[in-house]
């Protein structure tokens, strides 16, 4: 890759072990708590939803990472949004493992009625086998082999993934609705961000367009 | 036609000599406790409230008991679905602290020649108390066994007289923000309330509770007085009694009033009855890894089914 400018301050070296580690505290607290008796009378149960949990909140700061670049200038947290996704589909993949293992141990009849006749459960599937091949086009290699525009396109399928994860959580909820709705609140802000900000570029490029010869400044 | 009397005690649950053994030097262990209590509380005022953990005395086993494992007592307190206290199922042990058990009455209305106000202190030197280990299924297909302490239902409703329109009772959970902060959220319509027909409220099963483990209920188990109903779903043992109404009409019940198609007014433990949102044909035994097969009616099918004779129970779930 060619050098970038210096815009967003000195690349930190620091900065994507930093992360990688930060990731894993929760998997680690989870560890922590499953040997020293702390997950309560049914562990099963709280593993299933610790995970679920941490797979929805990495995809929000997954889907915080543009906003906070573009409002706050930070610039530096590109460097590890991929690393943040991969996160994402990871508790995702421990939460969908600790359903199939734990919970249902392989009863494959049990998990297929689930999946067809439990619309939470039919919704929670289908935003993991989304998740897969973003998970899989994640590399370079990848992202060079689609081609930028392609790649970009395909990978916008996280917001109606995003959109499925929350509306998972809310359908599984008994009565107590306000958990669910205050992720709901924050991803409709993190993609509410994204349209407003659609539009107004759109209304940027017109209005340069009627210009003649004007040297606007490009939309980043 | 020979209709088969179904036996109080099935061979399969008769306690085996050893844990009796076990058990009376428990009562008797805790009978000398509590004898030392009321010796050494006769100048607590009589109001206050039994320390959470204090023994019950004169406790006799009952009918119907099951020999299953039971559920350890941390796990029987710890992990509880009373909503009043919090929608997590540990915020009830960490919040239950604030209920105040003393004075406590409860209101008995309706069809009744004996209406009127019973002090739970007088409730509990009414009727004898019997120590009934029960299986406990809850709708979220999770299940317990629990050494419940209490008397028959029955006993309660033929005290107080019903009339002849008495055809159902409703029963009504205390309702005082103050002392129960999940009744600050309107996830429920608050105070929770469910009722029985009659022939299920005075079926000998049906148990008034005061204590479980052979000491009084804690209050995040629904202290001081809460109700259990072995064949059905959990949610229809109602917490924290403060109200019997009997009456001629089906009550409003709580969850049933929530959400209809999820929960039914009978809620009977049935596993051919899927929820709509999970499979009910197996629960999982807290403490156990392996998910085991759902009984009908949680195993009391042969005490209960006969109430239910010609309803379609796929339909009145």
């Amino acid at each position: 890759m060619r050098p970038r400018s210096k815009v967003g301050g000195q690349p930190n070296r620091w900065l994507k072990p930093a992360v990688l580690i930060a990731c894993l505290l929760p998997l680690a607290w989870l560890g922590w708590r499953a040997v020293s008796g702390g997950l309560g009378a049914n562990p099963i149960e709280a593993i299933i939803r610790y995970n679920g949990d941490w797979a929805l909140r990495m995809l929000l700061i997954t889907l915080a990472v543009t906003p906070l670049r573009e409002r706050l200038g930070w610039v530096w947290l590109i460097r590890v949004r991929r690393m943040l996704g991969l996160y994402a589909f990871f508790y995702a993949t421990l939460h969908l493992l600790s359903y199939v293992v734990l919970d249902q141990f392989f009863a494959w009849g049990e998990i297929l009625a689930d999946i067809l006749k439990r619309p939470y459960i039919t919704i929670g599937m289908t935003c993991f086998a989304l998740l897969i091949p973003l998970a899989v086009t994640s590399t370079n290699a990848m992202v060079r082999r689609l081609g930028g525009r392609r790649w970009k396109r395909l990978h916008r399928l996280v917001y109606l993934i995003g959109i499925g994860a929350v509306v998972h959580y809310y359908m599984l909820v008994k009565a107590d609705v306000r958990e669910p709705l205050l992720y709901g609140a924050i991803l409709a802000l993190l993609l509410g961000y994204r349209v407003v900000m659609g539009l107004w570029r759109e209304r940027q490029r017109t209005a340069s367009a009627g210009l003649t010869a004007s040297p606007s400044g490009r939309g980043r | 036609m020979i209709i088969k009397r179904p036996s109080d005690i099935p061979p399969s649950e008769i306690t085996s000599e050893a844990v009796y053994r076990q058990r009376r030097r428990f009562l008797q262990g805790t009978a000398g406790l509590a004898a030392g209590l009321i010796l050494g509380g006769c100048e607590a005022a009589e109001s206050t409230a039994p320390a959470p953990g204090t023994p019950l005395p004169n406790v006799k086993p009952g009918p119907y008991g099951t020999d299953e494992e039971r559920t350890p007592y941390d796990d029987v307190t710890s992990y509880n679905n009373f909503y009043e206290f919090g929608f997590d199922k540990e915020d009830p042990k960490q919040n239950a602290g604030s209920l105040k058990t003393r004075p406590w009455s409860i209101a008995v209305e309706g069809e009744v020649e004996q209406p009127g106000h019973i002090d739970i202190d007088d409730l509990l030197k009414m009727f004898p108390l019997e120590e009934r280990v029960y299986r406990l299924r809850c709708v979220e297909a999770w299940s317990m066994v629990v050494p419940w302490v209490g008397f028959p239902l029955a006993r309660l409703i033929q005290h107080v007289k019903p009339t002849s329109k008495a055809r159902f009772v409703e029963f009504t959970t205390l309702y005082d923000p103050k002392q129960m902060p999940g009744q600050r959220v309107p996830a429920l319509d608050w105070p929770y309330r469910e009722g029985l027909r009659m022939d299920e409220a005075t079926h000998p099963l049906a148990l008034l509770v005061v204590g479980l483990y052979g000491k009084v209920l804690p209050n995040q188990n629904g202290a001081p007085l809460r109700l259990i109903v072995p064949w059905k779903y959990g949610f229809k043992s109602i917490k924290s009694i403060v109200r019997l109404r009997l009456i001629e009409q089906q009550p409003v019940t709580t969850w049933n009033q929530r959400a209809p198609t999820e929960y039914g007014f009978y809620a009977n433990v049935n596993p051919k009855v899927d929820h709509p949102r999970w499979s009910q044909k197996r629960e999982r035994r807290i403490g156990d890894f392996f998910k085991r097969d759902t009984l009908m009616f949680n195993g009391y099918a042969e005490q209960v089914a006969s109430l239910y004779t010609g309803m379609d129970l796929k339909k009145n779930f």
